[in-house]
């Protein structure tokens, strides 16, 4: 394990923001990079807002911020590859929600949410308290809802915020808006190809020389990356032969696939790892609760991992607000996919390096690498156990400190202020 | 069940009789008990007395045998944490614990070393049952929420309960042995509650807790006023102004029966179920369970029950009850609360991870609830987090106060502290032994037994229960496949 990783050669930096000009050494910790062996007592150096080099014998320049880590866990900053961040801020009030497009018959394929972004959303906070320090954010709805996107948890604007867009393309198969399930099949092979036929014909559609199409043009427009392969489809299925369908259809039009839910993905976990389809899942359901997730089991996650398949681990048991107030949970889904059998470094690398590959971010975030962006959180302890508390989080190299919201209500209740001390 | 957290408050309603006694309804406190002496003697206006027991728990407990858990950690909830002790589990109850039991002749023994024994956790606020699952539109398992009218305090949720909800044997598997079922929160009275012990049963009857007392839902805030929003109430003085003329009801309507019993003369007043229910409440016979979010609504609400004379035995959900835990102690009400949840509508705004800590070092009675299937499961696992965050922001929580968070304080919610919630000789042996230390994330329920009896046996899956409707529709997840 006395590998090093570091490689100064890859120093180059597309200038964070200036305010990160800072050299900072995470010493003596244990350090998970995930896209290496751990190292037991190694140091992450970080210089403008990106890592430098990651190893055991890291030079430390004399300038550099020490951070004694010794004793401690280092690890990526965490990819959440399911959430509403910065779309949804209390879900009850419509006024808050800005995740579902009104589209047209249950299509919305050129809806990009993160136009709607609300950089200043107070989710936002705990997350990244909780170490989560990117994450993808999805339109929801219909039949095809949008598009996904990730955004890095920095400080800053919406634009500063926005790490990749679009990043997918959002769609449902089973029961959709009470269509039976082969009528969203069809549905969606319908507007599949009038994409396609649009893409030969636009100069005719110009001219209103066509036949009309099932979707708007801005829809067909947006669909276009996907039919070329340059924009993946992920489908949220949970029933096995759903998930089969959906497979069927990347096939047929050639587009790259994502499986979202997944419920019974285990079944058919050979059929995927061969198939090369990622999964996205979390671990902590087991009720049958609807008559597309008969099959949900805790044994999920592991079952796909060990049959080669790409997993990344969601927080989606239906309760607790998994999708923006308690986003930073993601890692207990961690935790409870190795209690069912997923290996500890596979669900490490299920909500870092994996969900980052899938979205197309992996050059930039997922794991601890000279040259990506410094997004590092140190931890007290094992990462997935309740015990454990992320004591620094940085992301592209800066260390936020600004308390929460729930900071700010925990400390006035935590001692009654005077002027509260009469019932 | 994102919908449940919709269902929050109704009191738990628990039928009477005591274990193997001769089904002493718990009501006896009432003035005029139906005798219980001479049950089979139809007494004069036998079927209007208001406290009779009609769907009367027939639960008896399965077969056990003697059984010593040895060289384990124990955390009583009782006591500091016992290493290395051992508990004998006899004829259903706890016959000894402590540092080192002899183990008797006839005893199944089982080695606990690296494991853990707790007592069985206790819900206070469950929907299963009566919120079954499958809950596909259509499927027609959802009976929680009468939300037919704003004081629906004549239903007993006992009646919506569908014992082969595949729920029941994985809340049992998270080490779960008593559960509160609710009415929904839809309504400002809700109706009653119903206490029932985790196990397979052709019958509701056959889970109901013996000897429990029933519990009364209440809600607060904006479910009510949301679902009535056409019709009122459409707002939260609506809502309190609704408590308040249906307590003035009930209380005229003790009197008239308080009145009758005391004489039998002429003819008894016309029952109604609902002011019956809400009677009792004012009697003590049965206990207030509130489901209520914001600070300063918890406040109205103790001073209604101050008005009318009845105790609320606990606040569910209380996502604010940090900011008022000092008059929640004061007034002796638990706090049934979630370790995170909150955010999900505005009165849930001020959820804070640090809330059971607050209330626990203020000496409220703290409880660790669910409200969701999902999260029933793992209640050790959210009360992990809640002493995590306790210890992170220095109000610190030790092992032995957190066990007691989904054990002897919701037992005591429920009115049941004398005979779950702790591992004391004479309680009745439920009882878990978890795999590990039941606050890390990597530890489960490995065995758990209700009255004495193994109910779940991780290690061994074809014993394990499956409910009718998971035969077929439900692949038999018998741990293979690692």
């Amino acid at each position: 394990m006395r590998r090093q990783l570091f490689a100064s050669a890859l120093l180059v930096g597309l200038s964070a923001s200036a305010s990160q000009a800072q050299t900072v050494a995470i010493t003596g910790g244990k350090i998970y990079p995930v896209s290496g062996p751990v190292i037991e007592r190694g140091t992450v150096l970080m210089r403008d807002g990106r890592i430098v080099a990651v190893g055991a014998d890291v030079a430390i320049p004399a300038n550099a911020q020490r951070i004694d880590a010794t004793g401690k866990v280092v690890t990526p900053g965490i990819v959440n590859a399911a959430t509403q961040l910065g779309l949804v801020e209390i879900s009850a009030v419509p006024g808050t929600r800005e995740m579902t497009a009104r589209g047209r018959e249950g299509i919305a394929a050129a809806f990009m949410p993160w136009e709607g972004l609300n950089p200043t959303s107070v989710l936002l906070g705990p997350a990244r308290d909780g170490g989560i320090t990117s994450a993808v954010i999805y339109p929801q709805g219909g039949l095809i809802s949008g598009q996904a996107a990730v955004i890095h948890l920095v400080p800053g604007t919406a634009t500063d915020m926005v790490l990749r867009a679009p990043v997918a393309m959002v769609a449902s198969l089973g029961q959709v808006n009470g269509m039976p399930r082969a009528e969203t099949i069809m549905r969606l092979r319908e507007v599949l190809t009038d994409a396609r036929v649009y893409r030969t014909r636009r100069v005719d559609f110009e001219r209103a020389q066509t036949r009309p199409f099932a979707a708007s043009r801005l829809d067909l427009d947006a669909l276009l990356p996907v039919l070329d392969g340059r924009l993946p489809m992920l489908i949220n299925a949970d029933k096995a032969s759903d998930i089969e369908a959906a497979m069927r259809l990347a096939k047929e039009f050639n587009f790259r696939l994502i499986i979202g839910g997944g419920a019974e993905a285990w079944q058919i976990a050979d059929k995927l790892a061969a198939a090369k389809v990622p999964v996205l899942t979390g671990a902590m359901n087991n009720i049958p609760g609807t008559f597309a997730s008969l099959g949900q089991r805790q044994e999920n996650a592991g079952i796909l991992a060990r049959a080669g398949v790409s997993v990344s681990l969601v927080g989606n048991a239906g309760g607790g607000d998994e999708e923006a107030f308690n986003v930073r949970n993601v890692r207990y889904e961690a935790g409870n996919a190795v209690a069912y059998g997923m290996d500890w470094n596979a669900a490490l690398r299920a909500i870092t390096l994996s969900p980052a590959e899938v979205f197309g971010v992996a050059d930039r975030v997922g794991s601890l690498q000279a040259g990506k962006l410094a997004d590092v959180v140190v931890w007290s302890g094992d990462p997935f156990e309740f015990a454990s508390q992320p004591e620094r989080v940085f992301v592209q190299g800066v260390q936020t400190t600004t308390p929460s919201r729930q900071d700010l209500l925990e400390q006035r209740y935590k001692t009654l202020p005077p002027n509260y001390r009469t019932p | 069940m994102r919908q449940s957290a919709i269902a929050l408050t109704v009191g738990l309603v628990v039928a009477a009789a005591q274990t193997g006694a001769s089904q002493a309804p718990a009501q006896a406190t009432t003035r005029p008990t139906p005798s219980d002496t001479t049950p089979s003697v139809p007494m004069r206006g036998g079927v209007s007395m208001p406290n009779a027991d009609p769907f009367p728990s027939t639960y008896q407990p399965l077969a056990s045998r003697p059984t010593l858990i040895r060289n384990v950690t124990i955390l009583t909830a009782a006591g500091p944490t016992i290493r290395n002790g051992s508990v004998l589990l006899r004829d259903g109850k706890i016959a000894e614990v402590g540092p080192s039991v002899a183990a008797p002749a006839d005893a199944v023994i089982i080695e606990g070393f690296g494991k853990y024994v707790t007592p069985g956790i206790i819900d206070t606020h469950s929907h299963i049952g009566g919120g079954g699952a499958p809950g596909d539109n259509g499927a027609q398992t959802n009976d929680i929420n009468e939300a037919t009218a704003p004081v629906t305090a004549h239903v007993w949720v006992e009646h919506s309960v569908w014992p082969q909800d595949a729920q029941f044997p994985r809340t049992l598997a998270g080490g779960v042995t008593t559960i509160q079922v609710l009415p929904g929160s839809a309504n400002l009275i809700g109706g009653r509650s119903v206490v029932l012990k985790v196990v397979p049963s052709r019958t509701a009857q056959g889970m109901k807790f013996p000897g429990a007392k029933y519990g009364l839902k209440m809600a607060c805030g904006e479910n009510p006023k949301r679902v009535y929003a056409s019709r009122g109430p459409s707002t939260r003085m609506g809502n309190v102004a609704g408590y308040r003329a249906a307590w003035i009801q009930a209380e005229a309507y003790r009197r008239r029966w308080d009145k009758w019993n005391a004489r039998h003369t002429g003819d008894a007043p016309t029952r109604d179920l609902g002011l019956e229910t809400l009677a009792e409440v004012l009697r003590g016979n049965i206990l207030v369970h509130n489901h209520c979010y914001r600070a300063d609504e918890m406040v109205q609400m103790m001073d209604v029950a101050k008005e009318f004379g009845y105790a609320i035995r606990s606040i569910h959900h209380g996502v604010e009850a940090y900011k008022i835990a000092d008059l929640l102690a004061r007034d002796s009400i638990s706090a049934s609360v979630w370790a995170d949840w909150g955010g999900f509508k505005l009165e849930a705004a001020d959820a804070i991870r640090g809330n059971m800590a607050i209330l626990n070092r203020a000496g409220v009675r703290t409880v660790m609830h669910s409200d969701d299937a999902s999260g029933e499961q793992r209640l050790n696992q959210e009360a992990a987090k809640a002493m995590a965050q306790g210890n992170r922001i220095g109000v610190n929580v030790s092992e032995d106060d957190a066990i007691k968070w989904m054990t002897i304080h919701p037992a005591w919610a429920l009115g049941l502290d004398d005979k779950i919630g702790s591992i004391q000789t004479g309680k009745n042996a439920d009882v878990v032994l978890w795999s590990g230390n039941p606050f890390s994330v990597y530890s489960r329920a490995e065995k758990v037994w209700i009255d004495g009896a193994m109910l779940y046996d991780r290690l061994d899956p074809t014993s394990q229960w499956r409910t009718d409707f998971e035969l077929g529709f439900v692949p038999a997840n018998r741990g293979g496949a690692r």
